[in-house]
């Protein structure tokens, strides 16, 4: 038996109970007998809920599903702009430009960005692709467009959204932050995309090393040294 | 009377309401609808009027068990009733369960430990710890190391039944060597005088073992300790798997070094803390993992011993501390599930005490002391006594502590609020329930993150949830936060023995005094304003966010500060905590508290819509750097946050 068909065995037996799903006092037959299956079957629930196989196209015209193409097995981040966007966006952009060149060579590589947008209408393929130079986003940085409704589905999807459908409907309010996550892993967080590109760029990096040990000392002055990050500094791209 | 054999065929609303059994498979058969509707990409107003499902108003087509809410308002996370996209969680039997009581915390002998503890880091062996201690470096006879007494906790993972009707599940909790690994953790049997420490390890399991969510990378806070700062449990210092942390706990009173010396002032005495994790960006879902516990702290008034000091009931026996929590069960697997995709708040239909799902407790007819304590993530309650079988009857209580500060006296309540990382302490007399059953009840109305009121465009009582059921079975239309006796969410049972019993414990009818409030007449050196925002959808304070290497403000040793905190986020209540050092309630909106347990001092505050809170603090004794933050978990892990620090010299920086 390959290990593929093995896997979806698995797969299949955790969710047989699906078919006689039944709220009550029969739930604990239901019991998970390995921590394997009860890994994968969260991961599929959250990708269920949260990360609709959802066709876009990138800025170079090619297709993509945002499940299978673009988070799936991934260490990534994803925010949401458009392209005449004067509030946030001039601020939130070179931003993530800078995290991008504090990140290094590991974007593209172990991390991948992707910045969607909010007016598909205006932000043609070709009208991302030119944002996307003038901000001089190097490779590993993906710009996503697609359909009206495909994109208000993975924005709903990834939880960007407002409890007040009427601030909720209105784009110059849109959601500022910027999701980064491991996919295989199911971490996933978020964080302002206004927030300094150092810190932005410490968090994104604790999805590529999950374990890493940090201190923040305390010399007396504001803006101290950066933190001690014991077992990480060997994976900072500035020593790379 | 009511038997359990009714309350088990009750079906209950995300609310925790009783609802009918045909309303409850509504409920589900929706739910499931949606999420079949947007695995089919299905989540436009356009596609769904194309199928017919959807009329130009807004509203779903009542059809095959859809909702008739308006699908428009189902955006993402938490919203109306269904909280994260998620089913209700499946049905549960209220009240078959014993409310589980954590044992008091074991130590061990100090040269169990190994390697030894030492002053400044043992980085080498594997401590990740920002600063060395400064408690024995200040005074090492009062703070010695080893102290008196030591601790090693394991964080790991442990299979627990939430409930009968619930398959197993894996949540994380402490290992204190003896009784075995437990969530809630459990509770630290502390005493001023006595210093203390622990040795926290991460014995998380690997990642790819943490069923859906929980970063095993942990930082353990102990909440309102006057602790110095490198045992404080700061978010900016975490380790992974395999590392640890020595904490040391001086258990020392404010202002020992300052105001009152040697000894510190007793009327900053605190006594229900408790610790939890505070991983920067991942504390809602550490903590709602299971990474809590209670800290208790006695002295020589607060003795848990009813028979001395103030006469409080006796610990354990009759003084038993709460761990409310909401959480969300997967529907379809029964498995405890987090909405890793909010920005809002989440919000449970299944409430726990102590670990278990509505659990019930055999008391005796005399007074107990129960300390609450709200871990959230994002609920506020509040708290009334009632017994179903005469609904309009008031059952008041006494509240003695706020945040774990016991007040000057008692003072006597029909209910009491509370919002996440808020502790109230209250003393119920069930003498004069005898042979009863009461129930502790969760009256307040709250369905998002928001914090407890209808959301904006609603007004309450017009959402097709905010239906509860009175105590009859009749429909109830609720016109303010509060929903009526029996319609609320029933936490916990209390089985009222009819055997008369003994009580020695003071009766807070007759006015007993417990410590003065500290003065507030000092001028602050300083008054800082935050206002706490949202831009763009970003948690902010003073327009700026969260970042562990930058400190925003620098206070001056043993001074006096004034805070006021803003808040203009609209429709958004923010439980503010601030750490070190406890606060007293100037004023909100310029007006003193109004209620009487706010003249207390506290370590969260509640920061309602439209609202300024005059804060008054002294900072005394340790050095360091500490944050401030909101305590709905969510809005702190989006970067509601910001680090401060304790310096010799302070600045005059007034909106940091």
């Amino acid at each position: 038996m390959s290990d593929i068909s093995r896997r979806n065995l698995v797969r299949l037996a955790a969710f047989a109970p699906l078919a006689s799903a039944v709220a009550g006092p029969d739930n604990r037959k239901r019991a998970l007998t390995s921590a394997d299956a009860v890994q994968e079957q969260a991961r599929a629930r959250v990708q269920q809920l949260h990360l609709p196989n959802l066709p876009l196209l990138t800025h170079e015209g090619r297709k993509v599903r945002f499940y299978d193409d673009v988070v799936k097995d991934k260490i990534v981040s994803i925010n949401f702009f458009y392209s005449k966007c004067d509030d946030i966006c001039p601020v939130v952009m070179p931003n993530l430009a800078k995290v991008q060149h504090l990140l290094g060579n590991q974007v593209g590589r172990k991390f991948f960005m992707y910045t969607i947008t909010l007016k598909p209408e205006e932000d043609t393929v070709d009208v991302i692709r030119s944002y996307r130079k003038n901000l001089r986003a190097g490779p590993g940085w993906t710009f996503l467009t697609g359909t009206p409704a495909d994109i208000e589905g993975i924005r709903k999807g990834i939880g960007f959204t407002y409890p007040d459908p009427k601030i909720d409907g209105d784009k110059t309010q849109h959601i500022g932050n910027v999701r980064y996550g491991n996919e295989p892993l199911m971490l996933w967080a978020a964080c302002p995309g206004m927030a300094h590109a150092e810190w932005i760029a410490e968090s994104f990096s604790w999805m590529i090393k999950p374990d890493t040990n940090r201190v923040q000392p305390d010399d007396g002055s504001r803006r101290p040294a950066d933190a001690h990050m014991h077992d990480h500094m060997h994976d900072h791209p500035e020593n790379q | 009377m009511e038997g359990l054999a009714d309350l088990a065929m009750r079906f209950f609303n995300v609310f925790g309401e009783k609802v009918s059994g045909s309303r409850y498979r509504e409920m589900i058969t929706a739910a499931k609808n949606r999420r079949e509707l947007i695995a089919a990409g299905l989540a436009n107003r356009r596609d769904l009027m194309k199928m017919g499902l959807l009329t130009p108003t807004g509203m779903l087509v009542a059809m095959g068990g859809l909702s008739s809410r308006a699908f428009g308002q189902q955006t993402g996370s938490n919203q109306l009733c269904i909280p994260g996209n998620q089913a209700a969680s499946p049905m549960t039997r209220p009240f078959v369960e014993p409310l589980p009581i954590m044992p008091v915390a074991a130590t061990i002998p100090a040269s169990a430990l190994n390697p030894a503890p030492t002053v400044c880091p043992n980085t080498a062996a594997g401590e990740v710890r920002a600063a060395c201690h400064q408690a024995p470096q200040l005074n090492a006879r009062m703070f010695p190391l080893p102290p008196p007494r030591v601790y090693q906790m394991h964080q790991q993972a442990v299979t627990v039944r939430q409930s009968p009707d619930l398959p197993p599940q894996t949540v994380w909790g402490f290992n204190d060597g003896v009784h075995g690994t437990l969530s809630p953790g459990p509770t630290y049997a502390a005493n001023y005088g006595v210093p203390q420490m622990t040795r926290n390890i991460n014995a998380l399991p690997p990642l790819n073992q943490n069923g859906g969510f929980g970063m095993p990378s942990v930082t353990t806070h102990l909440h309102n300790a006057h602790n110095p700062s490198e045992s404080d449990g700061n978010p900016c210092d975490f380790y992974g798997i395999g590392n640890f942390c020595d904490q040391y706990y001086p258990n020392v009173l404010a202002g020992f070094t300052s105001t009152n010396p040697p000894l510190g002032d007793i009327n900053e005495a605190l006594s229900t803390l408790w610790y939890h994790d505070h991983r920067v960006d991942f504390t809602s879902q550490n903590t709602y993992k299971g990474l809590v516990g209670f800290y208790l702290l006695f002295n020589q008034f607060d003795t848990g011993n009813e028979n001395t000091g103030f006469h409080l009931p006796s610990f354990p026996q009759f003084d038993i501390p709460l761990v409310f929590a909401d959480r969300v069960y997967d529907s379809t697997t029964g498995q405890l599930a987090f909405d890793l995709f909010t920005l809002d708040g989440i919000l449970g239909d299944k409430f726990l005490v102590n670990g278990v799902i509505q659990p019930f407790l055999q008391v005796q007819p005399r007074r107990y002391r129960f300390r609450l304590l709200d871990t959230g993530p994002s609920r506020f309650y509040e708290f009334f006594l009632t017994d179903l079988n005469n609904p309009g009857a008031k059952n008041p209580f006494w509240v003695i502590a706020n945040d774990g500060n016991l007040l000057q006296n008692p003072v006597q309540v029909q209910s009491v609020r509370i919002g996440p990382a808020e502790r109230v302490d209250i003393i119920i007399d069930f003498s004069q329930y005898a042979g009863r059953t009461m129930y502790l009840e969760n009256r307040l109305l709250q369905i998002n993150g928001q914090g407890p009121a209808p959301p904006q465009g609603f007004a309450a009582g017009q959402l097709e949830c905010n239906t509860g059921l009175d105590a009859n079975g009749n429909p109830v239309s609720i016109l303010s936060d509060i929903r009526p006796a029996g319609s609320g969410d029933l936490l916990m049972q209390f089985q009222v023995s009819g055997q008369r019993v003994q009580d020695g414990s003071v009766d807070p009818a007759t006015h007993p005094g417990f410590y003065q409030l500290p003065s507030t007449n000092a001028a602050p050196r300083v008054v800082r304003t935050f206002k706490f925002d949202r831009l763009n959808g970003q948690w902010s304070i003073n327009g700026q966010f969260m970042d562990c290497n930058e400190f925003r403000f620098t206070v001056q040793q043993n001074s006096v500060e004034q805070w006021m905190l803003t808040n203009l986020s609209g429709d958004w209540t923010h439980p503010v905590h601030i750490h070190l050092e406890e606060h007293q309630i100037l004023s909100r909106n310029r007006q003193p508290p109004t209620l009487a347990v706010e003249r207390s001092r506290k370590d969260v505050s509640q920061l309602h819509p439209n609202e300024r809170a005059q804060l008054f603090f002294r900072f005394r004794d340790w050095l360091g750097k500490y944050p401030m933050h909101c305590h709905n978990v969510v809005h702190e892990d989006h970067a509601m946050m910001a680090l401060w620090h304790v310096q010799p010299q302070g600045d005059d920086i007034s909106i940091p």
